[in-house]
């Protein structure tokens, strides 16, 4: 661990400003707070939202666990848990079921979550409206006003054009019922995993300085009109490695020929599944 | 019968200079107003004071409220404003452009509003959305077609259906058919003519055009420099003018 | 058999030493000291001390030197280092009258009290390579000594009153931009914050934009002046102020034409631009922008992208663009695998509906 820094990189005052922020954020689900975002020693775009409300949660007895893309080993990942390593010296675990917080980016755990567990979601762009509507006064407006025609535009131009919601990740959610969220690019395929989940979701954006929370057990419901409704995504394969069918797969390209194969983008869901099956 | 929209006083400036100057009518169920007077001469300026889209310098707008209730505009929160415009008003802008959104088709161009309002059956959309491209005259079959595809006549109607199609209790319209060829006017007048007239609309309209306010409205407003100079029965404006500048422009009318 | 790929922490660390090996070079040359970079890159320092928002020489060398002369890489540095520093106060407002200049032009009086003064410019330099090395020339003397503080260009204009008048009196408290988040609409304290820590390169073309006929200000350089600026704070235990140093500071006041509207007479108006260290691009540039976002409170039509608040404060800080932009090589496989599905779905549904046209037309036609 390095001395020359407070525990988990940030001051204590600004740990403050980050749970006060945090706790607003709860009592208000889906509700984007502002925030005094830092300027980390990560790239703004790399998790800097991420790891504020890390760095804000942790304490020594932690078990850190950090994934990109549903990986322990992708390298941005790999990046922030030595980051939380040397500057609090907390334990880290590429086990789901072992962590207390959990800091991802693009996916949630295939393993259901508990009540002990706090997932913190990086965000690129916290404004689900904002590629319909560029001006962020105007966007707080609407959100104040609960006035979300304009997405429901863009879901019937969908339907309209392609004959069916063609949004295959950042698949806007509603939050218990009142406030228009963006679930962070996570696949559709997790959208379900957010409704009524009993541990706390966090999501941080450090660039566009804005959090946000989806408290326990609260109600997130994934737009979608009453005669098309919200379906995930479907494989006619199995994960090549675990055989695993209820999982999100990953396509790799395998040779030169670009022959294909399908495994997990869940390597700790994987790996269990093949540990249990070899014993 | 008591008024929908009771005016009084209102005044709208634009620094030191004059848009609209101490105005007052009443509006009543099924009504449709013609404001009426040459460019600058207050009409658009006193119509979006009216509609609460510019901020009253002075005077009053009051609304009778679906419910019963007398709302002061001036008293309006950002949120009521936002509501009545969504739910009870409808606005036509001169220029279609402005009044749709031009990166998604016609049909969801109508069926905004109704989302807005909490439909969320898309076949129910659809259907609504066709037959109200039918009753503006647009073959319904281009439901999926961007508007920039429509010509600019086609484009008036398209944005008179998406802002008739949560059927509101009052339209503003600021000088439709003022970009558009004759025959096209023709055409989108007589449109109008016949959806005020089903819908039992109110409406308040800005018209360069004498022409325009004798087909339409029952009575008319003479703006000039700000002020109105004369008000009454458009059939009495036109035949007996009293204000010489109604006179000069009934004449510049009857000469051409 | 395939293996998932492993091993992201051993190509972190060997990523780390190759970027050591590479920044150094060749280990017979020796390496840049700070000293070096401090003293003969004075102008590259200037700037990632701006953009940094840090005022600290040595620091910005150090980051230089490690960025590999990369100045988007070194602001980034200083940033994240100058994040983890106590605040221990705030300075009293900075007196720019009381400049001791080494530089002062204006572009509007043929002379002005006080004197035009070149001091160190590349304005006239014939930009010839010189291939020999810079000559180590005899200190310059002044002919005449300058005057301690010179009165500013603008004043003599607020005695015609001419121009607008600002009264600091009633100028609210301003915001901290590096503690708050940047919420619209901002005031012009915040936005002038923002344009000073904000990309010179986004600033001139934004600048330059106003010159080209988007959104046109008129603008005259009423003064530039570069110089030393004394730092006062006043701590609260001691209830009074003290100096604890001072600072280079480039600053620019442009006069603007404007003839009158949203109540207020015809008049010059000011747009104001100034940064730590010698930055005289940077503050011309700060000073059209500032001038050119006032458009709202002036009446002015508001149309092009630099009278845009949001579209000019969102996007000025380099920090904030190169990370966000670079972002675009972190992987997004699940993303793109979802985009994937999705495409196959698409391509699929054309293909049938192709199929059944050509089939419709050959039953037509039969």
């Amino acid at each position: 661990m390095t001395s020359n820094y407070n525990f988990a990189f940030l001051d204590e005052n600004t740990k403050r400003m980050l749970r006060r922020a945090l706790l607003k954020a709860v009592a208000i689900p889906g509700y984007q707070v502002p925030f005094g975002s830092r300027e980390m020693p990560l790239p703004y775009g790399w998790g800097t939202g991420g790891i504020q409300l890390t760095a804000a949660l942790l304490g020594p007895d932690d078990v850190l666990k950090v994934i990109d893309q549903g990986a322990d080993d992708t390298t941005n990942a790999v990046n922030i848990r030595r980051f939380f390593a040397r500057v609090a010296g907390v334990a880290t675990t590429e086990r789901t079921i072992e962590a207390s917080v959990i800091q991802t980016r693009h996916r949630i755990p295939e393993t259901p979550l508990r009540e002990d567990q706090i997932l913190v979601f990086q965000v690129p762009e916290p404004e689900p409206l904002r590629t319909l509507e560029p001006r962020e006064a105007e966007t707080r407006t609407l959100h104040a006003l609960a006035d979300y025609g304009l997405m429901h535009v863009k879901l019937y131009e969908d339907i309209a054009q392609y004959g069916h919601i063609a949004t295959s990740y950042d698949y806007p959610v509603l939050v218990d019922g009142r406030f228009l969220t963006s679930p962070s690019p996570i696949p559709k395929f997790d959208n379900p995993k957010l409704d009524h989940s009993p541990a706390l979701m966090l999501f941080g954006a450090g660039r566009e300085k804005r959090l946000y929370a989806i408290p326990p057990y609260t109600r997130v419901e994934s737009l979608a009109f009453e005669d098309h409704p919200f379906e995930i995504q479907r494989w006619e394969h199995q994960c090549e490695l675990c055989g695993a069918d209820e999982s999100y797969l990953d396509e790799v390209v395998v040779d030169d020929l670009g022959s294909r194969m399908f495994v997990c983008s869940d390597t700790d869901y994987c790996g269990q599944r093949r540990a249990e099956q070899a014993a | 019968m008591s008024a929908l929209l009771q005016v009084r006083g209102l005044s709208h400036n634009y620094g030191q200079r004059i848009g609209c100057q101490d105005v007052s009518f009443d509006l009543h169920p099924g009504e449709l107003l013609c404001i009426v007077g040459e460019s600058g001469s207050g009409k658009s300026t006193l119509l979006k004071t009216a509609a609460a889209q510019l901020t009253a310098s002075s005077g009053s707008v009051r609304y009778h409220q679906r419910d019963g209730a007398w709302l002061d505009l001036d008293e309006l929160s950002e949120a009521d404003r936002r509501r009545l415009a969504r739910e009870e008003w409808g606005f036509v802008t001169q220029n279609p452009r402005d009044g749709l959104r031009l990166n998604v088709s016609a049909g969801a161009n109508v069926a905004e509003r109704l989302m807005a309002l909490g439909m969320r059956n898309y076949g129910q959309l659809r259907e609504i959305a066709r037959g109200w491209l039918e009753r503006v005259e647009i073959d319904p079959s281009r439901i999926d077609d961007p508007p920039t595809a429509f010509s600019g006549g086609m484009q008036q109607r398209l944005q008179i259906a998406r802002t008739l199609v949560t059927q509101p209790r009052l339209v503003f319209m600021d000088e439709p058919t003022a970009g558009l060829d004759v025959s096209v006017q023709a055409r989108i007048l007589d449109l109008l003519r016949r959806l005020v007239n089903e819908l039992g609309l109110a409406a308040v309209m800005v018209t360069h055009d004498l022409a325009v306010a004798r087909l339409l409205a029952a009575r008319t407003m003479v703006m000039q420099g700000g002020r109105v100079v004369e008000t009454g029965l458009t059939d009495q404006i036109l035949d007996d003018p009293q204000h010489p500048y109604t006179q000069l422009l009934v004449s510049s009318v009857l000469t051409t | 058999m395939y293996v998932a790929v492993k091993g992201g922490e051993q190509a972190i660390t060997r990523s780390l030493q190759l970027l050591a090996e590479a920044r150094r070079g060749d280990l017979a040359t020796p390496e840049l000291t700070l000293d070096q970079i401090r003293q003969q890159l004075r102008l590259g320092v200037a700037r990632v001390m701006q953009e940094g928002s840090l005022y600290d020489e040595e620091l910005a060398a150090m980051a230089i030197r490690q960025a590999a002369g990369d100045m988007l890489e070194a602001i980034f540095l200083l940033r994240a280092y100058r994040t983890t520093l106590r605040r221990f106060g705030y300075t009293q407002p900075l007196d720019t009258n009381a400049m001791r200049v080494h530089r002062r032009v204006s572009g509007t009086f043929k002379d002005v009290p006080g004197g035009q003064v070149l001091g160190p410019t590349y304005d006239y330099t014939q930009r010839l390579l010189e291939f020999e090395s810079a000559a180590t020339s005899e200190p310059v003397e002044a002919a005449e000594p300058l005057p301690d503080a010179m009165p500013r260009v603008l004043d003599l204009l607020d005695a015609e009153a001419l121009i607008e008048r600002i009264d600091a009196g009633t100028d609210p408290e301003p915001a901290d931009l590096t503690r708050e988040p940047l919420m619209f609409p901002a005031d012009r304290a915040t936005r002038l914050q923002n344009l000073a820590r904000g990309d010179e390169g986004f600033l001139l073309g934004m600048a330059y934009s106003t010159q080209r006929g988007y959104a046109e200000t008129h603008p005259f350089a009423g003064e530039i002046r570069m110089g030393e600026v004394d730092v006062l704070i006043c701590p609260e235990e001691l209830g009074f102020t003290i100096e604890i140093g001072s600072i280079t500071l480039t600053e620019c006041q442009m006069i603007n034409q404007f003839h009158g509207g949203n109540g207020l007479p015809p008049q010059f108006t000011r747009g104001y631009g100034l940064c730590m260290g010698e930055g005289e691009r940077k503050a011309m540039s700060m000073a059209l922008v500032d001038r050119t976002l006032r458009c709202d409170e002036l009446g002015e039509p508001s149309y092009a992208p630099a009278q845009n608040h949001e579209f000019v404060l969102s996007h000025s800080d380099s920090v904030e663009a190169s990370g966000f932009v670079q972002h675009l090589k972190l992987p997004h496989y699940v993303d793109f695998q979802a985009e994937l599905s999705l495409l196959r779905t698409l391509s699929a549904q054309h293909a049938q509906r192709a199929r059944d046209e050509e089939v419709t037309t050959q039953e037509t036609s039969s």
